[in-house]
């Protein structure tokens, strides 16, 4: 396996070819929001918060799909990263329902996190307070659209570490939603494994267990570190 | 079928044809029929059994003839004594007009006065058809019509006489550049493909047109499905392919149709297939139907949608070139593109290549639309300014009203305002406007039009065509449509028009694919040209044109604006 | 530092829109340290004080809540016109927040039909007093949708920590700096 070196943030870093902008993020504590990024599932660079300037590319690139090559010269944070990052935030906040105060996930969603650490103080654009729909049909688990940010964790987590694809998107545009199986509701479905996976994985308080209070329950996402643990060096188990 | 076999073929049938005395071409592209071409034949086929002339007229449906706004057309090509063959085209035959020209030209052997289209008018002479040769001649229901015209020919040659490194050399130096909007060099991306590693590589025709208004792609396949056949095939030949797929639109079912037929029809005669023509190149082709989505004409979605995932585009690189279907080298071609390799081929590159401008080479095929006389499709040699297509091909503007501004590139693309209207049509004139060549629809606005509106239809069709995956995409689209909505109902401040350029600004920089890019373009070019005209929507609460109007009373328009934003859940209902 | 009054004194007022008040309890948190602030403000206009009519000449008010009635379109209006500073006091004034929840219902007509009809009681009937009740509006607006906002403290409700943080920076003159320090929820 070859490594190569870069620049990142004008520091020279070393890489190995396997290793993407936003690993070596990680690894040298260079901070980039992420939120449809997660450790352990496929990358799939659709929340744009982790947009990285690539010196001599004229497009910015998502630093979680972006595989480290020879000489680059990466930029993480600019005024216009900075400017960027703040209206996709925004753009986040007013585009379904996330009122903190009545969520379950108060205090630990990375929605809520992100915005306090790009400097969401408040939201220029309109809310669109559009009329979503919340599923309590499963014996276990809710899903309230209203506070889905899309970033498909749950349907990547369901296909890739569970293998039972219950989750897929439908819809298009601001229409766009989860859905379970063919758009049944969920307590309905016969591919669930009632696994929690999604719930565990859900970035914000879209996907949360029956009976929760406001604030309560932390996510465990061990079974992700584990696996990938795993799947990387082979043996199982120790 | 091997290669004596093809010009047999096609010598028979030109025998055929030879000893007709008229040969009468009913459009039966998808406007004629709706115009009802379809009874137009029916009544030609009958009148000229019932007068007897069987044996030397034959009628038949032939591929999109032009003038869209004035069908159903029929072509009489009549071959005279000295064996010069003239050609009448006439206008709105219905079926009273069809037995007459019966009765008159196939007959009488005088043609109709009335109907008549006269041909040295600069529609026709100032057109250069590559692309759309055989669309108006050949049937392209019949292969054998289509093999007398000289299809496959090119695949012949290529086949036996050409190295695979040779093909892409020609479109190398054919300077073919991409008809599907982006203009990326097609020997360049035919080249990386013939030398990335894989398995197996395969080739992709791109027939997922979209934009409002265009319809290029589609009548090139209603109308002449071998030469895109053909042009796939030399392309499987030229990268190494042995695989390729038609990836349609289900809303075309006329083109579905005649590209099924005309795949079955090459197949039986080993024109696609295994050891196509006797050599040893095999070269499959199969269809892949498209619900519909727009985005899924953007390449990496498209890949998903073959695959038999939702279509939603993924992050570049790795390029289809490298890693396509499959994680397969992928060739993606549009329809157009294609559909000139043939003649690249026969011609060579450096042929093809004296038509058109330094950087653009070849022809485009454009659809002409909105306020103009004659909305159609035509052919016309790249750099050709807008002014001769607008005026003196499609006619002008009707009702003696003014040009405004032509809308070329569809939501991805943008104006071109009268000042511009001796702009040479190429890629770089039009981007150095603001504008983009886009895949050739070409709506033309008059003085009545509103261009703030005309911003927001292209918005509101973004909006409703984002695959939804990336946020700026989704949520910006929305926002601004919200915005531009505000602007036509009279009610937007200057701090809203600031919001719109904002996000215009984020859209183009931070989406994850082309749709979302481009989504601003209309906004950024109408504000360009026509900065005056949004001003006066703020400032003055008043629409130049006369068409933006306050909102009616009653609907409230943020909470409208709210609902309009296809709540999650509402389109299960719908 | 401009409006001072008499006695040296900041001239603060604090106003309450469409909220629960949580924002001005979390103001009485501030305990102690209310104490400490007494000497050096005058608090003009509040819920917590005896002033009908928002004063002229404000140096910094604190607003918590949203816009939801015509009411508060003019309260806002006036206090925005009469104060230097504006700060939108908590999530309602930020974001809507739970007082824009019922956006999603349409308009004010289905609001109060969902909180006074919907419910089946004996004799339902929608309030109605013209001149008295103020009309809801349609949408509920958070503050800077309506007025220009100087500055933001989200928060449901903010921490008193960041309130006292705010009041300090303001009555020393400086323009505070909140980011990385405050969040919503």
């Amino acid at each position: 396996m070859t490594v190569r070196t870069l620049t990142l943030d004008g520091e020279p870093v070393s890489a190995r070819e396997d290793e993407t902008i936003l690993d070596l993020c990680r690894e040298h504590g260079v901070p980039l929001p992420t939120l449809c990024h997660l450790e352990g599932l496929s990358a799939v660079g659709a929340c744009r918060l982790c947009l990285v300037e690539v010196k001599g590319s004229p497009r910015l690139q998502p630093a979680c799909t972006l595989r480290a090559e020879e000489g680059m010269e990466i930029t993480t944070s600019s005024d216009r990263l900075r400017r960027y990052r703040r209206q996709l935030v925004e753009l986040l906040l007013a585009e379904r329902s996330h009122v903190c105060a009545v969520c379950v996930a108060n205090g630990r969603c990375e929605l809520q996190e992100v915005a306090a650490a790009v400097g969401v103080d408040h939201v220029r654009y309109p809310y669109r307070h559009p009329v979503t729909a919340l599923d309590a049909s499963h014996p276990r688990f809710v899903l309230d659209q209203g506070r889905c940010i899309l970033c498909t964790r749950c349907v990547r987590v369901c296909d890739e570490i569970e293998g039972a694809h219950t989750w897929d998107v439908a819809g298009r545009g601001a229409g766009a939603r989860v859905v379970s199986d063919l758009a049944s509701p969920w307590g309905r479905s016969d591919s669930c494994t009632a696994c929690g996976k999604c719930v565990q994985v859900c970035p914000t308080g879209a996907l949360f267990e029956q009976l929760q209070p406001a604030g309560g329950g932390v996510k465990r996402r061990e079974f992700l570190t584990f696996r990938t643990r795993a799947r990387e060096q082979g043996p199982w188990g120790r | 079928m091997n290669a004596e076999g093809l010009q047999e073929l096609a010598e028979r049938e030109g025998a055929r044809r030879g000893a007709l005395r008229h040969r009468v071409s009913v459009c039966s592209a998808a406007g004629c029929l709706s115009l009802g071409a379809g009874r137009t034949r029916e009544a030609l086929t009958r009148a000229v059994a019932d007068a007897g002339l069987g044996g030397e007229v034959e009628v038949h449906g032939t591929g999109c003839l032009g003038l869209c706004h004035a069908g159903p057309l029929v072509q009489v090509a009549s071959r005279q004594p000295d064996g010069q063959v003239d050609r009448c085209l006439y206008e709105r035959v219905d079926a009273a007009r069809a037995a007459r020209l019966v009765r008159q030209h196939l007959q009488g052997g005088a043609p109709l006065a009335e109907g008549r289209v006269p041909l040295d008018d600069p529609f026709f002479a100032r057109q250069h058809k590559v692309v759309l040769q055989g669309s108006g001649d050949s049937d392209p229901e019949r292969i054998e019509s289509c093999l007398a015209a000289g299809a496959y020919q090119a695949l012949l040659h290529a086949l036996t006489r050409l190295r695979p490194a040779d093909v892409v050399a020609e479109i190398t130096a054919s300077g073919l550049r991409g008809r599907g909007g982006g203009g990326y060099p097609a020997g360049l991306k035919w080249s990386t493909v013939q030398k990335a590693a894989g398995p197996r590589k395969v080739v992709i025709c791109n027939a997922d047109e979209g934009d409002p208004g265009a319809f290029m792609d589609r009548s090139v396949l209603e109308g002449d499905p071998h030469r895109v056949l053909e042009g796939m095939a030399i392309a499987g030949y030229a990268v190494g392919a042995d695989q390729g797929y038609v990836y349609v639109r289900g809303e075309h079912p006329l083109a579905l149709t005649r590209l099924r037929t005309a795949l079955e029809q090459a197949e039986r005669l080993q024109l696609l297939g295994h050891r196509i023509l006797g050599t040893g190149f095999d070269f499959r082709v199969d269809l892949r139907i498209g619900a519909g989505a727009y985005v899924c004409g953007e390449e990496t979605a498209l890949l998903a949608s073959v695959e038999g995932r939702r279509g939603t585009p993924r992050p570049r690189p790795p390029y289809p070139a490298v890693s396509g279907l499959w994680g397969l080298p992928t060739l993606i071609n549009n329809v157009e593109t294609l559909a000139n390799v043939p003649t690249v081929i026969r011609d060579g590159g450096r042929r093809f290549a004296e038509l058109g401008t330094a950087g653009s080479r070849g022809t485009k095929v454009f659809a002409l639309a909105g306020q103009i006389a004659r909305t159609g499709l035509i052919e016309v040699p790249m750099g050709t300014p807008l002014r001769e297509i607008v005026f003196d091909i499609g006619g002008g503007i009707p009702g003696g009203k003014a040009f405004k501004a032509a809308q070329t590139g569809g939501p991805s693309g943008g104006c071109i305002p009268a000042q511009h209207l001796d702009l040479p049509v190429d890629y770089e004139s039009l981007i150095q406007v603001g504008s983009f060549m886009g895949s050739g629809g070409l709506i033309v606005m008059d003085e009545s039009a509103c261009m703030v509106d005309l911003a927001a239809f292209y918005m509101e069709f973004c909006r409703d065509e984002s695959c939804g995956q990336c946020v700026p995409c989704r949520a910006g689209t929305a926002q601004m449509h919200a915005l531009l909505q505000k602007l036509t109902h009279l009610e937007a401040t200057e701090a809203d028009l600031a919001q719109l350029e904002e996000l215009a600004g984020l859209l183009q920089a931070t989406s994850l694919c082309g749709l979302g890019q481009g989504a601003p373009n209309p906004v950024i070019s109408t504000l360009r040209h026509f900065r005056g005209e949004y001003l006066a929507h703020v400032r003055e609460r008043r629409c130049p044109a006369g068409v933006c109007r306050p909102a009616a009373p009653g609907a409230e328009p943020s909470a409208a604006a709210a609902r309009g934003g296809a709540a999650p859940g509402a389109e299960a209902a719908s | 530092m401009g409006a001072l009054s008499p006695a040296g004194r900041a001239r603060v007022a604090t106003v309450w829109l469409g909220g629960c008040s949580g924002c001005h309890m979390s103001l009485l948190d501030l305990d102690e340290r209310l104490l400490e602030l007494a000497p050096r403000l005058d608090l003009v206009y509040s819920p917590l004080v005896d002033a009908k009519l928002f004063p002229e000449d404000v140096e910094v008010a604190l607003v918590e809540g949203a816009v939801c009635s015509e009411a508060h379109v003019e309260l806002a209006r006036r206090v925005r016109a009469r104060s230097r500073l504006v700060v939108a006091l908590g999530d309602c004034a930020v974001t809507g927040n739970v007082s824009a929840l019922r956006n999603a219902l349409g308009g004010a007509l289905p609001v109060l039909e969902r909180a006074y009809l919907d419910p089946g009681n004996l004799q339902p009937q929608l309030p109605a007093a013209p001149g008295l009740l103020p009309r809801l509006l349609d949408r509920v607006l958070p503050l800077h949708q309506l007025v220009p906002v100087d500055l933001f403290l989200p928060g449901c409700p903010p921490h008193a920590d960041a309130i006292h943080a705010v009041l300090l920076d303001v009555l020393a003159g400086r323009r505070p700096a909140l980011q990385g320090k405050v969040r919503f929820g």
